[in-house]
C-alpha cells in the first residue's frame, strides 16, 4: 500500500506541473521524461518482469504510431479510436510474436534478435507500401482540435500523456500484487521451477508481452499526434528500442519506480552533456552508451538498487 | 524466370555472399567459444573499414597492403575489449553481455558520426572498376578476390584451430570450460585471444570488403543481422557452415532483389534468420544436441 | 495413484531409463534408490513431463499423463521438487512458496497466507522475509518442499532433498516428511541417503543403469546381494558375507 501512495504521490505532483511550469522548455522537459519513463515500463513490464529482454520495442512502438496515422491519413478514422487501435494492434503484434518465438522454447540472447529481426521486417516493409507513405513517411494533416487529438498547447498534450502513462505504471504497481506478477516474476527467475509448481511459462510470457505491446503501442501514438510526422526509420528504426530498455536498466529492472528513476536521470545526463559539449550530432548517444555499458557492468540493479545493496553489504560484511 | 537474368543474379548473390562469410566468420568463432554473441561485431567492422580507407587517403597504402596492418590492430583491440570489459559485464547472464555490447556498438557508432561525419567514403583504387564476365555476370576484380579471401581464410582458420596449440585449447575450453581449467588452460588469456581472433578476422574482411564497398559510421549496421543470420545458418561455431550460409544469405538477397525489388529484397535475410531460428535453432549444418 | 508401465528413454544410444515399471499406492511413502547416475533423477523428470518418454507410459488418478507439460501435471497434483535447488532468486522465501500456492489460489492475500502456514509447517516460518537465495542449503531444500507443498498436491516426488544435509539436519527433515505424510499427501522419494529411506518409506523400488533390479520393504531390499553389488560393485556381496560369518 505505501508503494501506491508514493505512486499517487508522485503523478499527482505531476498534474500539476503545467500550472507552476510556464515556460515551454521546463514543461518539455518534463514530457519527454514522462514519455521515456512510459517506454521504459512498458519494457520493463517484459525484460523487468519477465526477464524476456526485446531489443525490438521499436516494433510495437511502430505499429502503435502507424496504426492512428494510417487510419487517420487514409480512412479518416478519428486519432481517439486511432489511439485504442495503436495500444490494440501493438498489444496484437506482440502476442503474434511472442506466440512464435516462445512457442520454439527461443529464449535469452536469441529472443532479444529475433525481436529485433522483426522491427527491421516491419521497417523494410513500411519503407515500402504506398499507404504507409513509404520512405518518405507520412504527415498528419495540422488540425489542432482536442477531438482531433492535437492541442495548441503544450499542457493538454501533457496531461494526455500523463493519464496514458500513470494506467501504465497502475497496472506495473498492480503486478507487484497480483498472480500473474507472481507468476511472471517466478518465470523469470527460473522458467523449469515455476513450470513443476504449475506455473504456464508460455501463457505467462504472452500475457506479458500483450502488456508490454499494449503501452508500447500508445507510446507511439502519443508520438504520431505530438509531432504529426512519421517515417518508417522514426518508428521502426533501433532508436526507440535502445530508449525503452536503456531506461529500466538505469533506473532498476523489475522495479515500479525504476523506469521514472532512469528516465529522470537520463534526461539530466543528456541536457548537462548538451551544456557541456554542444549540440554535435550522436554526443549525446555517445553518453547513453557509455552509461549502458557501465550499468550492466558495475550496478546491474540500476541506480534504485543503489540504496538496498549498500545495506545490504553492510550486513555482508562488503561481500 | 529468365535465365539470363537469373544467372547473372546468382552469381553476384554470391560474391557477396562471400563478404557477408568473411564478416561471420569471427562472430561464428566467438559465439562457438565464449557462447555469447557480440552484438558489437558490425560497430568493429566499421571501425576496421574507416582503418583501412585512412591507411588509404593518408599514407596511399592499397587496402590489400592494409591486410598486414589492420587484422593484427583489431586483433588487439578485440583482446582489449574483452579482457576489460565484456568479462566483467555478465553477472552469470548472456543478455548481459548483448547489452554490454549494444552499449559499445553505439558508442563506436557515434563516435564515428561525430568525428567522420555521416558521409560515405570510397577508396578509388585504380582496379576499383575492373570487371571479368563469368556467365554474362560482371563481377568486379575485387569482389573475385574477395571470394576467393573468404575461402582461404575460412580454410586457414579451420587449420588453426586443428593444428596449433592455442587453436586447440581453444577448442577444449569451447567443449568443457571447467576440464579446461583443470589442464592448465589460462582461460581468461585464451577466451580473450578468441575474442581478439574473432574481431581480427573483421579486419581482414574490412581489407578485401573497401575496395568494392564503402564506409560510413552506419555501415556496420546492415551487417550486423546478416552476420548473425549466416551464423545462425551455418550453425553457431561452424567455419565452414559460416562460408555456406553467407553464400546462400549473399543470393537469397540477390534473388530476392530481383523477384521483390530492390528495398524488399533484404526481407529474405530476415526471413531467413526468423525461421531459422524457429525451425533448426542448430542449423542447416548443425546437429541436435 | 501413479502407475508407471514400461518407461524408457535414451540419450545418444545410452539407455538412461529401461522399461521400468511402478506403481505408487495412494497414501503411501515409498522410496526410489540406487547408486549415482542410475536413472532415478531421469525417471522423475519422464514421470512429471519434462522429458518426452520414448517409450511407456505414466498414469495417475487413472489418467495417462505421458509427455503432458510440467504445469498441467502440477494442476492435476503430482508435483516435483530438485535435486538441484532452484529458488527463485532475488524473491524472499514467502514469495517463492507463494507461487506455488497461487495455483489453486487466484487472490494475493490468500496465497501469501497459505505460504506463511507451509513455511512454518517446514520450519521455515522465522525466514519469510529472508531472500531465497541467501538460505543455507538446508533452508533451501526446505523451501523446495515448501513450494512444491503449497500447491496443495495429491502426490509428492521428493528429489533427494536430503542429500548434502548434516545428520542433525537429516533429522530434523524427516518429521516434516512424515507429518505432510501424515496431513494426506502420497510421497515418492528419490534418495541417496539410506539411514533416511530406512526410516520413513514403507517400499521402495532400486534402479540401476536405467532398470529396476529389486524392489520390497527396505530393509530386505539392503539385504539384497544384486543390491549390494549395484551400490558397492562386484564381489562385495560374497565379501561381506564372508566377514559376517567370520566375525
Amino acid at each position: 500500500m505505501k508503494q501506491l501512495f508514493i505512486l499517487l504521490g508522485i503523478f499527482a505532483a505531476l498534474a500539476v506541473v503545467p500550472f507552476f511550469v510556464s515556460s515551454e522548455f521546463w514543461l518539455n522537459a518534463v514530457l519527454l521524461t514522462l514519455y521515456a519513463a512510459l517506454l521504459g515500463q512498458s519494457w520493463n513490464i517484459l525484460g523487468g518482469y519477465g526477464g524476456q529482454f526485446s531489443f525490438g520495442h521499436s516494433l510495437f512502438f511502430g505499429v502503435g504510431a502507424y496504426s492512428v496515422a494510417v487510419f487517420q491519413v487514409q480512412l479518416g478514422v478519428n486519432p481517439w479510436i486511432g489511439l485504442l487501435l495503436g495500444g490494440l494492434f501493438g498489444s496484437v503484434i506482440a502476442v503474434g510474436i511472442g506466440f512464435l518465438t516462445f512457442r520454439y522454447g527461443l529464449r535469452g540472447s536469441y529472443f532479444a534478435l529475433v525481436t529485433l529481426a522483426f522491427a527491421e521486417v516491419f521497417r523494410i516493409v513500411s519503407n515500402s507500401l504506398w499507404w504507409t507513405g513509404a520512405g518518405e513517411g507520412i504527415l498528419i494533416e495540422l488540425d489542432q482540435r482536442a477531438v482531433m487529438m492535437q492541442f495548441k498547447s503544450l499542457s493538454h498534450y501533457y496531461w494526455l500523456l500523463w493519464a496514458i502513462t500513470l494506467v501504465c505504471f497502475l497496472t506495473v504497481w498492480s503486478l507487484g500484487r497480483s498472480r500473474f506478477g507472481a507468476r511472471l516474476m517466478a518465470v523469470r527467475d527460473n522458467e523449469d521451477a515455476a513450470g513443476a509448481i504449475g506455473v504456464d511459462a508460455f501463457t505467462v510470457k504472452l500475457k506479458a508481452m500483450a502488456l508490454s505491446g499494449l503501452f508500447t503501442g500508445l507510446a507511439g501514438v502519443f508520438y504520431a499526434q505530438k509531432f504529426l510526422y512519421l517515417d518508417p526509420g522514426i518508428a521502426f528504426g533501433p532508436a526507440v528500442s535502445v530508449e525503452s530498455l536503456l531506461v529500466p536498466i538505469v533506473g532498476g529492472l523489475g522495479t515500479l519506480f525504476g523506469p521514472l528513476l532512469g528516465a529522470a536521470a537520463l534526461h539530466i545526463v543528456g541536457e548537462v552533456a548538451r551544456e557541456m559539449i554542444g549540440d554535435a550530432p550522436g554526443l549525446n548517444m555517445v553518453v547513453f552508451g557509455t552509461i549502458l555499458v557501465l550499468m550492466v557492468m558495475f550496478l546491474p540493479r540500476g541506480i534504485g538498487g543503489l540504496g538496498k545493496m549498500s545495506v545490504r553489504n553492510i550486513f555482508k560484511g562488503g561481500k | 524466370m529468365n535465365s539470363a537474368i537469373l544467372l547473372p543474379s546468382i552469381l553476384n548473390g554470391t560474391t557477396t555472399g562471400a563478404l557477408y562469410a568473411l564478416v561471420a566468420l569471427g562472430l561464428t568463432l566467438i559465439y562457438g567459444v565464449l557462447h555469447i554473441i557480440n552484438f558489437a561485431h558490425g560497430a568493429l567492422l566499421m571501425v576496421a573499414l574507416y582503418g583501412v580507407y585512412f591507411l588509404y587517403k593518408l599514407f596511399g597504402i592499397d587496402p590489400y597492403v592494409s591486410l598486414l596492418i589492420v587484422p593484427p590492430l583489431m586483433f588487439c583491440i578485440g583482446y582489449v575489449l574483452q579482457r576489460l570489459v565484456i568479462t566483467r559485464a555478465s553477472h552469470g547472464r548472456d543478455e548481459n553481455i548483448l547489452l554490454v555490447t549494444l552499449g559499445l556498438s553505439i558508442v563506436i557508432e557515434n563516435l564515428a558520426l561525430f568525428f567522420f561525419k555521416s558521409d560515405t567514403q570510397v577508396v578509388d583504387t585504380p582496379y576499383g572498376f575492373e570487371v571479368v564476365e563469368i556467365f554474362g555476370a560482371f563481377l568486379p576484380y575485387p569482389k573475385i578476390i574477395a571470394f576467393v579471401g573468404a575461402l582461404v581464410t575460412a580454410g586457414a582458420l579451420w587449420l588453426f584451430m586443428e593444428r596449433t596449440d592455442l587453436g586447440r585449447s581453444i577448442r577444449a575450453l569451447a567443449k568443457e570450460r571447467k576440464g579446461a581449467q583443470l589442464v592448465g588452460i589460462n582461460v581468461p588469456h585464451v577466451f580473450a585471444m578468441s575474442f581478439g581472433i574473432g574481431v581480427g578476422v573483421l579486419g581482414i574482411a574490412a581489407c578485401l570488403l573497401m575496395p568494392s564497398y564503402y564506409v560510413s559510421p552506419q555501415v556496420g549496421q546492415g551487417f550486423v543481422l546478416i552476420a548473425f543470420t549466416v551464423v545462425v545458418l551455418g550453425g553457431m561455431g561452424s567455419f565452414g557452415g559460416a562460408l555456406i550460409g553467407g553464400l546462400i544469405i549473399g543470393v537469397v538477397e540477390a534473388v530476392g532483389g530481383l523477384v521483390l525489388g530492390e528495398s524488399l529484397g533484404q526481407i529474405g535475410i530476415f526471413a531467413v534468420f526468423i525461421l531459422i531460428l524457429l525451425f533448426r535453432p542448430q542449423g542447416l549444418l548443425g546437429h541436435k544436441v | 495413484m501413479l502407475e508407471i508401465s514400461n518407461l524408457s528413454i535414451a540419450f545418444g544410444g545410452l539407455k538412461a531409463v529401461d522399461a521400468v515399471s511402478m506403481s505408487v499406492p495412494e497414501g503411501g511413502l515409498v522410496s526410489l534408490i540406487g547408486p549415482n547416475g542410475a536413472g532415478k533423477t531421469t525417471c522423475f523428470a519422464l514421470i512429471t513431463g519434462f522429458h518426452k518418454p520414448d517409450a511407456g507410459n505414466v498414469k495417475f488418478c487413472g489418467e495417462d499423463i505421458t509427455a503432458v507439460k510440467p504445469f498441467k501435471i502440477a494442476e492435476k497434483g503430482m508435483v516435483r521438487t530438485f535435486q538441484i535447488v532452484q529458488p527463485f532468486a532475488g524473491q524472499s522465501v514467502l514469495e517463492n512458496i507463494a507461487v506455488g500456492a497461487h495455483l489453486h489460489l487466484r487472490d494475493r492475500q490468500d496465497a501469501l497466507d497459505k505460504a506463511s502456514s507451509v513455511a512454518h509447517e517446514v520450519g521455515l516460518g522465522d525466514r519469510l522475509e529472508q531472500d531465497a537465495a541467501d538460505l543455507t542449503v538446508a533452508g533451501r531444500k526446505r523451501l523446495e518442499v515448501a513450494r512444491a507443498l503449497a500447491t496443495d498436491p495429491k502426490l509428492l516426488l521428493l528429489d533427494e532433498v536430503m542429500a548434502g544435509l548434516n545428520p542433525s539436519e537429516i533429522n530434523e527433515v524427516i518429521p516434516v516428511i512424515n507429518a505432510i505424510r501424515d496431513g494426506g499427501v502420497t510421497i515418492l522419494l528419490i534418495e541417496h541417503v539410506m539411514q533416511a529411506v530406512m526410516q520413513l518409506s514403507e517400499h521402495t523400488w532400486v534402479l540401476n543403469q536405467g532398470r529396476l533390479i529389486a524392489d520390497g520393504p527396505p530393509r530386505e531390499v539392503a539385504q539384497n546381494p544384486v543390491v549390494i553389488e549395484a551400490y558397492l560393485g562386484k564381489g562385495m556381496a560374497e565379501r561381506l558375507e564372508k566377514e559376517k560369518r567370520n566375525a
